[in-house]
């Protein structure tokens, strides 16, 4: 295993194109891009599919049909249609963060306790009160790992840009594969998996902060946390 | 479309039967392999932690650089479909390693507890009573590990093994629409197939979970 | 306990299942594996991920599938660096090259002076070939890398050669093939021979449609296109002169290892090289980019109007 192309200091410099902070840079922004947009579609739809319990046929199965549209055909699918540029990596991984997404918001709604949200309506709270006030943070914790999921593949998948001719951290590999070069394609790989892991850590930590205590378990003793 | 495929209906037709074959051979040999690995997180509660970063970080190496990369380490052939048959059952058992640990834990400790009072030793027990009640999380994460498998196969194209994603590759150099959504197609009828047939067989092995409704399958 | 013995039923049966379509495919994936045991075995004929390397390399297949011979195709293999390496690991058995472009690949240091002609490469190329490889008879169909702007880009830099690049290069962008950043006949032999240095190199593709469609969609200034395209007409780009013969003369060849080359081979190959000229190959390429027929059905027609099948 040769490291010397991910050590070399040449290719981190800032203002190397083609070199590690901006190919790490565009492929941030392709995953930030696709899960932001990711989330706006299938936050709402499976928060309401999983309040309402009407369509839980489409979020049960939407994650799996999502899941079995190759992302690679999607890519040059969309580059074939709509040529070079942004959209069409956006269209390919947005369509890969929905499901995870959509399917941990309905499952989270779905996984609560009804005692609980009938106490929240005892108490007399509005229909958006008992939503944003106790269902969606009580959901949260599941909502969060199918975010989390999302995040830990777009990262991984966000390479295939690289072999449209697109960029992002795939050129390391399409273009290490190109000219046989494997210290490259493998200073790509590692980059790929530490950003993940880095990304899944900061998610964790976030949403140690977002999540009440007395959900978490954090606010009980050890032995009677919940196992999910 | 139609044409296309009266055409090509051989090159279609192979690339179809590779597909299976380099995305089903790994969810096979990943299942098998995943069961003592998610069982050895149960038993023992140190080793679950670690077991589920290791798996996190094995699913975010990008298929593409296993796929590169397996060779230099296996010795294969640089276009021997053992490297795609390879990498998967890696992603198969990073994923249903938890899963299995994570079923197992889920089993309701009172089961357990019965089972041990009606005098099942261990492996007994484990095998007719915490193995089947774990059956419908484990089984769901197998229809993701397999439906991902099936998706993930196609970037193997890129290095010219890739079963349906030779269609996408094809159709991409020449900008010709047809090819590519012809393996799109087939891609999401074989996922969809492959996740029926594993429903099936949950509904027949778990016959109990249709009793209890919303049995924890996410 | 029932209900285990189910699931292992059901896995034995998919894993039947899995084995009979592996026997029952002729082309079974794992047979790459098992094979060079050198008995009279398949021939395995690769290619390079574009288009033309694919319709040559069927091309070659059907010629030796006429004559007898068992063919495995493994095409869409990828860029030079990586084929070369499956043809010397023995996942292939043979290929389509182009003789200046193997020439300079394999020359460490670039391609020697003035060695240009079709016959001078030929001999060049014959020495330096990697053990256990060879080369077969060599056609006159030529197709070569260029640098081709587009009749706009041409007209405002005042561009017919790549010599006239020197000056506005540093405004331009190029694309092609990832493998030309590092190869002598990609942007270092331009930046030695011609000292062209361009602003910035955008991958894409060897000399595929998504490099044609930069150049035309202005996203791209220059690319590397292959002289075979009919593109290159449609679109009416011009082709960049080379008057220092950085790319040298491209003839088709197949390039072979020496342990898959029996008589029977070489001879139908040699034949498909008598009958191939730069004509006929952008005719038939056209009908595969244009028409967007598939190689197999152009290859067919090809070694039926050459007399050959």
């Amino acid at each position: 295993m040769n490291l010397s192309y991910l050590f070399d200091a040449a290719h981190w410099d800032l203002s190397a194109p083609g070199g590690f902070p901006q190919l790490i840079l565009a492929h941030l922004g392709y995953v930030a891009l696709a899960l932001l947009i990711g989330t706006v579609i299938a936050l709402p739809v499976g928060l309401w599919i999983g309040h309402t319990g009407r369509g839980s046929f489409i979020a049960i199965n939407s994650g799996n049909a999502g899941r079995s549209l190759p992302t690679l055909g999607l890519l040059m699918l969309m580059v074939t249609l709509l040529g070079l540029g942004l959209t069409p990596v956006l269209i390919a991984l947005t369509v890969l963060v929905i499901p995870p997404i959509l399917t941990s918001a309905y499952a989270g709604m779905r996984s609560l306790d009804h005692r609980v949200v009938d106490a929240a309506k005892g108490m007399g709270m509005r229909p958006w009160q008992v939503l944003f006030k106790v269902e969606v943070p009580m959901a949260l914790p599941v909502l969060m790992s199918g975010f989390r999921s999302a995040a830990l593949q777009v990262v991984a998948t966000a390479t295939v840009a690289a072999a449209v001719g697109l960029s992002g951290l795939g050129r390391l590999l399409i273009d290490g594969l190109a000219v046989n070069d494997y210290s490259r394609v493998l200073a790509g790989a590692i980059v790929v998996a530490v950003l993940a892991v880095l990304l899944d850590l900061l998610l964790a930590l976030v949403q140690r902060w977002i999540v009440s205590p007395g959900l978490s378990g954090r606010a009980q003793p050890r032995s009677r946390r919940a196992t999910t | 479309m139609i044409q296309y495929l009266s055409n090509n209906h051989e090159v279609v037709l192979a690339a179809l039967r590779q597909h299976i074959y380099l995305a089903l051979l790994p969810i096979l040999i990943g299942f098998v392999v995943s069961l003592p690995i998610g069982y050895l997180g149960v038993r023992f509660p140190w080793f679950y932690h670690p077991l589920v970063n290791v798996c996190g970080v094995l699913y975010s190496i990008p298929s593409l650089a296993l796929f590169v990369f397996l060779p230099v380490i296996l010795g294969t052939k640089i276009l021997a479909p053992a490297n795609i048959v390879v990498a998967l059952t890696i992603y198969t058992v990073a994923l249903l390693s938890r899963t299995v640990a994570d079923g197992l834990r889920a089993v309701d400790p009172i089961v357990t507890q019965s089972a041990t009072a009606m005098g099942y030793r261990r492996t007994r027990r484990l095998l007719d009573v915490e193995l089947p009640v774990a059956l419908p999380v484990i089984l769901a994460g197998l229809r993701v590990a397999t439906v991902s498998n099936i998706s993930l196969v196609s970037v193997g194209a890129l290095i010219g093994i890739g079963g349906l994603g030779q269609l996408f590759t094809r159709g991409f150099q020449l900008f010709y629409l047809e090819p590519i959504i012809i393996g799109i197609i087939l891609s999401v009828l074989l996922a969809g197939l492959a996740d029926l047939i594993i429903v099936l067989i949950q509904r027949a092995v778990t016959p109990w979970a249709r009793f209890q409704r919303g049995g924890g399958t996410a | 306990m029932f209900r285990i013995r189910t699931i292992g039923a059901a896995i034995t049966g998919i894993g039947l299942a899995l084995s009979l379509a592996a026997c029952g495919a002729d082309s079974d994936p794992l047979a790459g594996d098992t094979k060079g045991s050198g008995s009279a075995a398949a021939v395995t004929v690769g290619s390079a991920n574009f288009a033309e390397s694919e319709l040559l390399a069927e091309i070659y297949s059907q010629a030796l599938e006429a004559k007898g011979v068992t063919v495995k195709r493994q095409f869409n293999i990828g860029a030079r660096e990586l084929y070369l390496k499956a043809l010397q690991d023995k996942s292939i058995d043979l290929l389509p090259e182009y003789n200046g472009a193997l020439l300079a690949a394999l020359s460490t240091g670039g391609v020697p002076e003035n060695i240009s002609s079709p016959t001078d490469v030929l001999a060049a190329l014959k020495k330096v070939l990697p053990a256990g490889t060879e080369v077969l008879e060599q056609s006159a169909a030529e197709d070569k890398d260029t640098l081709t702007v587009t009749k706009a880009t041409a007209d405002k830099y005042k561009l017919t050669s790549i010599e006239d690049l020197k000056a506005a290069a540093p405004t331009l962008k190029v694309g092609a093939g990832p493998e030309f950043q590092e190869r002598h006949q990609g942007l270092k032999g331009l930046e030695s021979v011609y000292g062209v240095k361009f602003k910035e190199f955008k991958a894409l593709d060897a000399g595929g449609p998504l490099t044609m469609k930069a150049l035309v969609d202005g996203d791209i200034d220059v690319g590397n296109i292959f002289s075979t395209d009919s593109g290159i007409a449609t679109n009416k780009l011009v082709v960049l002169q080379d008057p220092k013969n950085l790319y040298t003369s491209q003839n088709v060849i197949p390039l072979i290892r020496t342990e898959a080359k029996t008589d029977a081979v070489s001879g139908a190959l040699n034949a498909v090289s008598a009958k191939l000229t730069t004509e006929n190959l952008t005719t038939y390429l056209a009908k595969i980019q244009v028409d967007k027929q598939d190689s197999a059905t152009v290859a067919k027609a090809f070694l039926k109007d050459n007399g050959l099948a």
